[in-house]
């Protein structure tokens, strides 16, 4: 795995076209997690959704991945697997600046340890740091948004450094609160809403991931840049209280 | 002016096409089970666009129509009344203020029905769509299944003061022909495409795929179709990074029973993909109920989208066939 310090990569990135049934094409990048082949996906996927294809009705991101859904037109010189793979090869070959990401700046203000994170000790404990070590890798270098998946609003951020190498905890809890702010792996998940997990809770962010109510729905969109900004629990109240 | 609901049946939700455009933020698509259906409903209420419909799952509501209405039912038969006599599904009928609409008198040929009236029900769009997705308590009707006592408005309720009975005649003589790959069709096998992990799976496994009868499990729903058969298991196991998943994507946890994702799927997926079910064959899937018993029979990707391709100009010619029975319900 390649270590996010590094520079990029300056090799033209490698894929291969495999059908996922008749209505959707995965492009598939690599079968790992780092964050060059990330920036790599999240900038295809913006390359295929900004060609608007009619016919394409979704281009979704993933880890190593990008999958192109599409439905036939009942034409006869229509949509097919064939012709979709031919369009998406040509687009691609025309290059995928991995600085073309496009996503948003945005500063997650999240409560660590306490009743906010109470596997922060645990994280802590396995990776032989103190908490406040724990926090300071996770909140001072900006992390990226991977993927949403899982559930609306449910975003994978990362990739951190090797202490938080961690797995995941042997039995997953049936109800994380939403906001919970949780890791495993290298990568950060945040719960939008009351689901089972599995992750290590280290904290909690006040803000709202997911409202369908709002546009767009989810705060967080694949290739956002993400700070931890580190908040007491009398600010976290604070933010919550002024928001629904 | 409403329809009423008396009795809200096993588990009636409003769904159109599905919620596309929004998966890359982790919204399932969710929609009709059996699209196919939904679209005939629509079609034969003299509907264009896509609204939604109600799907209907084995023990159906009872509606009381307050005001006038063009409704027709598609899918399962789930023994259709209107005030207790047998009315037919794939035809455009009228309902009169006060009629009620009840399920069960037959035995049901099929898992769900779906009733369209015409103009579409008064539902909010959320994100571009009308499908309810339970789980997550949005979209439909206030996010969630009907219950005792809704009333759901009508987008465009028929015109005051008009003859009902001459509707009902009009509609009455229309002559509908429904091309065989829009209707109701039971399959002996249903087809597939192979997963994105096929090769990955053990021979024996692939080969109890293609061969092995397989239950779907009580454990089923709108979600996923749990099957209960031999256990799937890969050569060498190994972890999947979480990547896109589709309605009818086969996929096989490390216990070895495979799970079909249907409609309510979530949009990514970290599972081994044994299959990918036909699209044209999702429909029949969908109607088949928990207990009864799937075979699984490979298909080549070209032939499964020209039958693909084939149901979406049968619709379209249905579109057009269908203007007299639009321009019947259009007049003043």
């Amino acid at each position: 795995m390649n270590d996010s310090s590094e520079p990029p990569s300056s090799a033209r990135p490698r894929w291969r076209i495999l059908p996922q049934g008749d209505r959707c094409i995965v492009v598939s990048f690599g079968d790992h997690i780092d964050a060059d082949l990330g920036r790599t996906c999240l900038a295809a996927a913006r390359k295929l959704r900004d060609a608007c294809w009619a016919g394409v009705t979704d281009v979704v991101p993933s880890f190593a991945a990008v999958a192109v859904h599409y439905r036939p037109d009942g034409l006869d010189n229509g949509l097919t697997c064939a012709s979709l793979t031919d369009r998406i090869n040509a687009l691609l070959a025309e290059g995928i600046p991995a600085d073309a990401v496009g996503g948003r700046d945005i500063d997650i203000p999240v409560c660590y340890g306490g009743e906010h994170g109470p596997d922060l000790a645990d994280v802590a404990h396995a990776a032989g740091l103190s908490p406040d070590a724990i926090i300071a890798l996770h909140s001072q270098r900006r992390s990226m948004v991977f993927m949403l998946g899982f559930a609306p609003g449910h975003a994978y951020l990362g990739v951190h450094d090797e202490p938080l190498n961690i797995p995941r905890r042997p039995s997953p809890r049936t109800a994380v609160p939403a906001g919970a702010v949780a890791v495993a792996n290298r990568q950060t998940v945040i719960y939008p809403s009351r689901l089972p997990g599995g992750w290590n809770i280290i904290g909690a962010t006040p803000l709202t991931l997911f409202d369908p109510a709002r546009e767009p729905a989810s705060l967080l969109q694949p290739g956002d840049s993400v700070r931890f900004v580190p908040i007491a629990p009398e600010e976290f109240d604070r933010i919550r209280k002024g928001q629904p | 002016m409403s329809v009423t609901v008396i009795k809200p049946g096993m588990l009636s939700s409003f769904q159109d096409r599905g919620r596309e455009g929004y998966q890359h933020q982790g919204i399932p698509v969710a929609g009709a089970m059996d699209e196919r259906a939904h679209r005939l409903a629509n079609a034969l209420a003299g509907n264009t666009g896509d609204p939604a419909t109600l799907e209907i799952t084995l023990t159906g509501p009872t509606l009381r129509f307050d005001l006038p209405a063009c409704f027709a039912l598609a899918g399962a038969d789930l023994g259709a009344t209107l005030n207790g006599l047998d009315i037919p599904v794939h035809r455009p009928l009228v309902a009169r203020a006060g009629d009620t609409l009840a399920f069960g008198a037959r035995a049901a040929t099929g898992v769900r029905a779906y009733l369209a009236v015409h103009g579409g029900f008064a539902l909010p769009p959320v994100m571009g769509s009308e499908s309810t997705y339970l789980r997550s308590g949005f979209g439909g009707f206030k996010g969630r299944a009907l219950a005792k006592g809704d009333q759901i408005a009508l987008r465009t309720p028929l015109a005051e003061g008009r003859d009902l009975d001459a509707l009902h005649q009009a509609l009455w003589n229309l002559r509908i022909y429904l091309p065989g790959v829009v209707a109701n069709k039971r399959r002996e096998s249903i087809r597939f495409l192979p997963g994105m992990h096929w090769d990955a799976f053990s021979d024996a496994s692939r080969q109890a795929f293609t061969t092995a009868e397989f239950r779907i499990s009580p454990q089923s729903d709108r979600m996923g179709y749990r099957l209960a058969g031999p256990a799937l298991s890969m050569d060498a196991p190994r972890q999947m990074l979480s990547e896109a998943a589709c309605f009818g994507t086969v996929q096989v946890p490390a216990g070895g029973e495979a799970i079909i994702l249907m409609a309510d799927r979530q949009t990514t997926g970290g599972y081994p993909k044994i299959a990918q079910i036909a699209t044209v064959d999702l429909p029949a899937l969908a109607q088949t109920a928990p207990g009864q018993t799937l075979r699984f029979q490979q298909i080549a990707m070209e032939d499964a989208q020209r039958l693909d391709g084939e149901r979406e100009r049968a619709f379209a010619q249905l579109h057009e066939a269908l203007a007299p029975l639009r321009a019947v319900l259009t007049l003043a």
